[in-house]
């Protein structure tokens, strides 16, 4: 049983070490030159000596700050609209159409748009995040709210629940799987956004160390920041499903769930 | 073996409905429903799906507003009347605790709810998730919701309808003892005759919008469903349900 349990634990990484060892002799052997890719070895070395150095650990922290505050931005606004629209009926005639219309408009079909607006500044960054999260938080939320169960509803009321009361117990608890799917969606539009920000233009962050990296020629340290955004994008979904397997504990389906 | 409860029980509600009519755009549910539940009575209304027995039991409830006629329940305030429905609803997000003390507020509302489980019989459970819970320990999750709260009129739609055969026996006796012991009014809402002969004093039965039989169950409690009075009565109403014209356009509506 353990035996088979230990087996379970190490099977999914079967595969990368494969890849791994796979690209290490590639290029040991010369079938693949540096200038393509280099060795994984030289790779955590540049990983290394940019964490020795500190720019690895500033970079990633302006990146992530970045995330996170257009994540808040975009995914609060996106939360308390789709809140709105989904309770009253008057904020949905007035606000869910024309929601919906620009919900049609890729993001990064913006960019020339934002740097007119914004130039190549941090609100640049910012504003793209911002609004490539918030139609996944918006039309989640709208959805969920608009889908809780009438039969609960119902009942609720009947037991003299109104207002607010009937809101926390019946209508957000109901709301919240559709919430969180939002917000596992947003989490990964978050980063993508971001990397083309980061990458049209920074002064520090990710995306810039990989461009940065890319004038010098020096292949290693882009794949370091590629690798990093791998990361920090598994990171960001090990969070959402953390915050799953708290709040929907109640739900079989995501109570035993394992990470 | 008697126990002590935490509140004690109240007085059955009254209920008068005079000539009630229930309107859905063109189609007339309910025409002309006249009726008297005495406090304390276990009424059951009978008939074929589509008559309109559940929009009475939802008129008594107030989730729906009649658009004729007069309904009035002695002097109950909102917390006087509860309604179990087909479905359990209970809030799959909360506790069967939680959910047995949706609505109270108050310091003491934890132990009553936990008295109302025990009433049936579910007392261990109180910190599960109801989808653990099997359909009929759900049934009972929803009974004792409404019982914590005192009911002076409890309303019964369908409850028993998704349960299998032993559990709605089961059921059965648990909504009999609790009633006998409670004395709130209960109507209940049934299309299987022979529960509403086992648990009723009185069987109603509605047909075309109106109340077309109003037969008194003059057996002795606890019912045995073989008997032969038991029987007799039950063939009785289940003829004259059978013997009612279906509805126009329930065929359609199916």
């Amino acid at each position: 049983m353990t035996a088979r349990r230990q087996l379970r634990g190490v099977a999914p990484w079967i595969v990368p070490l494969l890849v791994i060892a796979g690209w290490e002799i590639a290029s040991r052997t010369g079938w693949l030159s540096t200038r393509i890719l280099p060795e994984p070895f030289a790779v955590a070395q540049a990983a290394w000596n940019l964490l020795k150095s500190g720019e690895l650990v500033h970079d990633v922290a302006i990146s992530t700050g970045r995330a996170v505050a257009g994540l808040a931005i975009g995914g609060g606004l996106g939360l308390v609209l789709g809140l709105l629209t989904g309770t009253f009926r008057t904020a949905e005639t007035l606000l869910d159409t024309t929601l919906q219309m620009v919900r049609n408009v890729p993001p990064l079909a913006l960019i020339p748009l934002v740097i007119l607006w914004f130039g190549i500044d941090e609100s640049a960054k910012l504003f793209l995040v911002a609004i490539g999260v918030f139609f996944p938080i918006y039309l989640n939320t709208y959805h969920g709210i608009k889908s809780v169960d009438a039969g609960l509803v119902e009942m609720a009321r009947s037991y003299g629940l109104k207002g607010w009361p009937l809101y926390r117990e019946v209508i957000l608890p109901g709301a919240l799987p559709s919430i969180l799917v939002g917000l596992r969606f947003s989490l990964g539009l978050m980063w993508v956004l971001l990397i083309v920000a980061e990458t049209i233009s920074a002064q520090s962050g990710i995306g810039y160390m990989t461009m940065n990296a890319r004038e010098f020629l020096q292949t290693d340290v882009v794949l370091v920041g590629v690798l990093l955004y791998a990361l920090l994008g598994k990171l960001a979904d090990l969070v959402a499903r953390g915050l799953e397997r708290r709040f929907l504990r109640w739900n079989p389906a995501y109570a035993a769930v394992p990470a | 073996m008697q126990r002590e409860w935490t509140i004690p029980p109240a007085a059955g509600l009254q209920v008068q409905v005079e000539g009630l009519g229930k309107r859905f755009g063109e189609r007339q549910v309910l025409h002309d429903i006249t009726l008297d539940v005495n406090p304390g009575e276990f009424v059951a209304i009978v008939g074929r799906s589509g008559c309109g027995k559940s929009t009475l039991l939802r008129l008594l409830a107030g989730l729906e507003t009649p658009t004729s006629g007069a309904l009035r329940l002695g002097d109950a305030t909102a917390d006087d009347v509860r309604i179990m429905f087909q479905e359990s609803r209970l809030l799959p997000w909360r506790t069967v605790l939680q959910n047995v003390r949706l609505g109270l507020a108050d310091r003491g509302a934890s132990d009553r709810a936990r008295d109302a489980l025990a009433q049936v019989g579910l007392a261990d459970r109180a910190g599960d998730w109801p989808a653990v819970l099997s359909g009929g320990q759900r049934q009972r999750v929803a009974l004792a919701r409404a019982l914590v709260h005192r009911p002076r009129l409890l309303l019964l739609d369908e409850p028993l309808g998704a349960l299998d055969a032993l559990t709605r026996i089961e059921m059965q006796r648990l909504i009999e003892s609790v009633w006998r012991e409670l004395r709130f009014t209960a109507v209940l809402v049934t299309h299987d005759v022979a529960e509403a002969v086992a648990l009723a004093d009185r069987v109603l039965l509605v047909g075309s919008g109106r109340v077309t039989l109003d037969e008194r169950v003059a057996l002795a409690r606890p019912r045995a469903h073989g008997s032969p009075a038991f029987a007799e009565l039950e063939g009785r109403v289940l003829a004259r349900v059978l013997d009612e014209p279906p509805r126009e356009g329930v065929r359609l509506a199916a």
